[in-house]
């Protein structure tokens, strides 16, 4: 097992930066997902770990080796394609005793460590099958054989549960964590899909066009996002982002059909904003709807039950409509004018240019 | 809303599938016919001593395939034999279909696969490579052959006529090759780097095996092109010992006045026969295009 680090790390393809000026440091046995949205360039970051592709800019570690040079086959490295390509022509044997063959192992070990990562992965009884006849969720977890049968020191993942069904996705989910703590190998998870991020991360790595957004465990993206790309990214539903204006003087952020009052204690962290311009963030479930003494008046426009919560869509004017999450069974009829309290401590401010937190 | 008449809508159903039946008889039947005639007539001329209204047998006999097995004399030319011949069509179509699907698995590996300068522009001229009949390059080719001291070399000449027949089907070939390069997503080819295979190693154990339909197709059409080649090896070829097939049955037409039609069918049969058994080999695994294991496009 190794301590991945990236320093300083571009990739150009001609003028289109994929990866911008990336820093990171992965801890040994660590699980750590690279998530953003199709594009951002996450994927590029893995080829490059996995040595396919080279860094135009930047140098890349294992422990303290600089591997930037180092041909892919000489990193072991096992990695989970996104399309798992599985080998076409070979039965799921062949295919997860392939790198084993490749280091010329002694026939013997190769069947042992086939038989066992079959095992493992519950695939033991599909060994003579070509990929073609196994299911989405078989090949995926051939192709996770395939990539742990070697005992990499690097474990990456491109989107591995991105083509399974939604309960088999749930299911791989707990799967993957408890393989990856079980074998203590440093994991990097690509995904664009949140969920999947904050349930199985260490530590996640918010990305969005080539760029680092945020670095940090679930919990902290999630309570302090650190600039409106990662509030509005994780969260379902996600963020409500209120376009609001600063009144200096009162102390107030003047919203669409509201006035929210702050702390004369936020003014010196306000100071720092670009314009009067700021952007009131909250979590739909930190709203309070049907409240005395509310912030704010909306109108009920849509309600979504999902079974064990509520979520409700409230216009605050003409323009501007939020989502808030309520508890099961509340009842409010459709047009009604309710009550919202958005609760000081759970609120967030963004500067309305740069998109950075304020507070 | 006024209710539908379902039943006009089914006749009308009806009568488009009718009529799609119809359009396929007339195109895939109807033109089988004549060619399925031709082969029936071919068959039943070769093993008969006498043929009515044109197709229909009368007496069995195995004297049409005389040629197997004693001299044929045509006027004033004797045949020896057919066997050398044989030998000579096989060597030209092994030889040719050998170096296409060399040099054509090569170059359409390197087209599908790797970013060069000039790339765009050399298939569109390797297409346009493709577009001259071998006929138009006669001259130049003989030019050729005399100054590279081909012609009239016996088997060298043979040689020089297998070169100049791969060359000539070596452009559709790599474009065909490099149609199934493409076919195959880099996620295969970089999952073997990343299982520790060098590139070569990578193309050779994995890449090579998911292409053999592709081998097995040009190496198909070049087989059948060398052996179905006439005009080069009528031109080039002096020395009748280095003849293939096609020139010997040519010549039963064409060297005396009267014809043997039994003898001719006959011939043509047995010319056909090669070509019939390697395409009942290959076809197997043209038909062999793997399904699965790859998913999601990218």
């Amino acid at each position: 097992m190794v301590r991945v680090k990236l320093d300083r790390v571009s990739k150009y393809f001609g003028r289109v930066r994929a990866v911008d000026n990336v820093s990171l440091e992965v801890m040994d046995g660590e699980f750590v997902t690279l998530l953003g949205p199709s594009g951002c360039g996450k994927t590029t970051m893995l080829l490059m770990i996995a040595g396919i592709y080279k860094p135009t800019k930047g140098r890349i570690y294992f422990d303290d080796e600089d591997v930037t040079d180092i041909p892919p086959k000489d990193r072991n490295v096992g990695m989970v394609f996104q399309s798992y390509a599985l080998y076409p022509h070979m039965t799921v044997y062949e295919n997860i005793a392939f790198p084993l063959r490749i280091k010329k192992l002694p026939k013997s070990e190769i069947d042992r460590k086939v038989r066992e990562a079959a095992k493992l992965l519950k695939i033991d009884h599909l060994l003579d099958r070509k990929p073609g006849q196994l299911s989405g969720g078989q090949q995926q977890r051939v192709a996770l054989a395939r990539a742990l049968v070697k005992e990499p020191d690097v474990l990456l993942l491109d989107e591995p549960l991105s083509n399974l069904d939604a309960l088999l996705r749930v299911y791989m989910r707990a799967e993957l964590k408890r393989l990856q703590k079980e074998l203590k190998i440093t994991t990097i998870y690509v995904t664009h899909d949140q969920v999947e991020a904050m349930s199985m991360s260490d530590r996640i790595v918010v990305m969005n066009e080539g760029k680092v957004q945020q670095i940090g465990t679930p919990d902290e993206v999630y309570r302090n996002p650190s600039n409106i790309f990662v509030a509005s990214f994780i969260g379902t539903p996600p963020m409500n982002l209120i376009r609001c204006t600063y009144d200096e003087s009162r102390n107030v952020l003047k919203c669409p059909n509201f006035e929210y009052e702050l702390p004369s204690a936020w003014r010196e962290a306000l100071s720092s904003r670009t314009s009067d311009e700021l952007v009131l963030g909250v979590r739909p479930e930190d709203i309070e709807i049907g409240v005395e003494s509310p912030n704010a008046k909306a109108r009920v426009l849509v309600v979504e039950p999902l079974g064990k919560d509520v979520v409700v869509t409230l216009a605050l004017d003409e323009e501007t409509s939020i989502k808030a999450v309520a508890r099961a069974g509340t009842q409010l009829p459709t047009g009604e004018v309710t009550g919202l309290r958005i609760p000081l401590e759970k609120v967030h401010v963004f500067d309305g240019k740069s998109g950075r937190a304020l507070i | 809303m006024a209710r539908r008449d379902y039943s006009r809508i089914r006749r009308r159903v009806w009568l488009e599938r009718a009529l799609k039946v119809l359009v396929v008889i007339a195109v895939a039947v109807v033109p089988a016919v004549p060619i399925w005639l031709m082969y029936a007539g071919l068959v039943a001329q070769a093993f008969s001593s006498r043929v009515t209204l044109g197709i229909v047998p009368v007496g069995f006999t195995l004297r049409n395939w005389r040629f197997l097995w004693s001299e044929i004399s045509m006027g004033l030319k004797r045949y020896p034999s057919i066997w050398p011949m044989f030998a000579n069509s096989l060597y030209l179509a092994l030889g040719t279909a050998l170096i296409v699907s060399l040099v054509a698995g090569m170059a359409g590996y390197a087209l599908s696969r790797m970013e060069f300068p000039g790339r765009s522009k050399m298939m569109q001229f390797i297409l346009a490579l493709h577009a001259f009949p071998s006929v138009v390059l006669l001259i130049a080719l003989f030019i050729l052959l005399n100054k590279l001291g081909l012609y009239g070399k016996g088997f060298l000449t043979l040689t020089g006529v297998m070169v100049i027949e791969a060359a000539l089907q070596i452009p559709m070939g790599a474009w065909i090759m490099k149609g199934f390069f493409d076919s195959i997503p880099w996620d295969v080819e970089w999952a073997a780097l990343v299982d520790g295979c060098s590139r070569f190693t990578a193309w050779r154990k994995v890449i090579l095996p998911l292409v053999l339909p592709g081998f097995a197709a040009v190496a198909l059409f070049a087989f059948l092109a060398g052996w179905a080649e006439f005009i080069l090896v009528f031109t080039f070829i002096t020395d009748q010992q280095w003849y293939p097939i096609s020139v010997y049955i040519y010549n039963l037409i064409g060297e005396f006045k009267y014809v043997d039609w039994g003898l001719l069918a006959a011939a043509s049969l047995f010319y056909a026969i090669p070509t019939i058994v390697f395409f009942a080999l290959s076809q197997k695994l043209l038909l062999r295009i793997y399904v699965g294991g790859v998913k999601g496009v990218r």
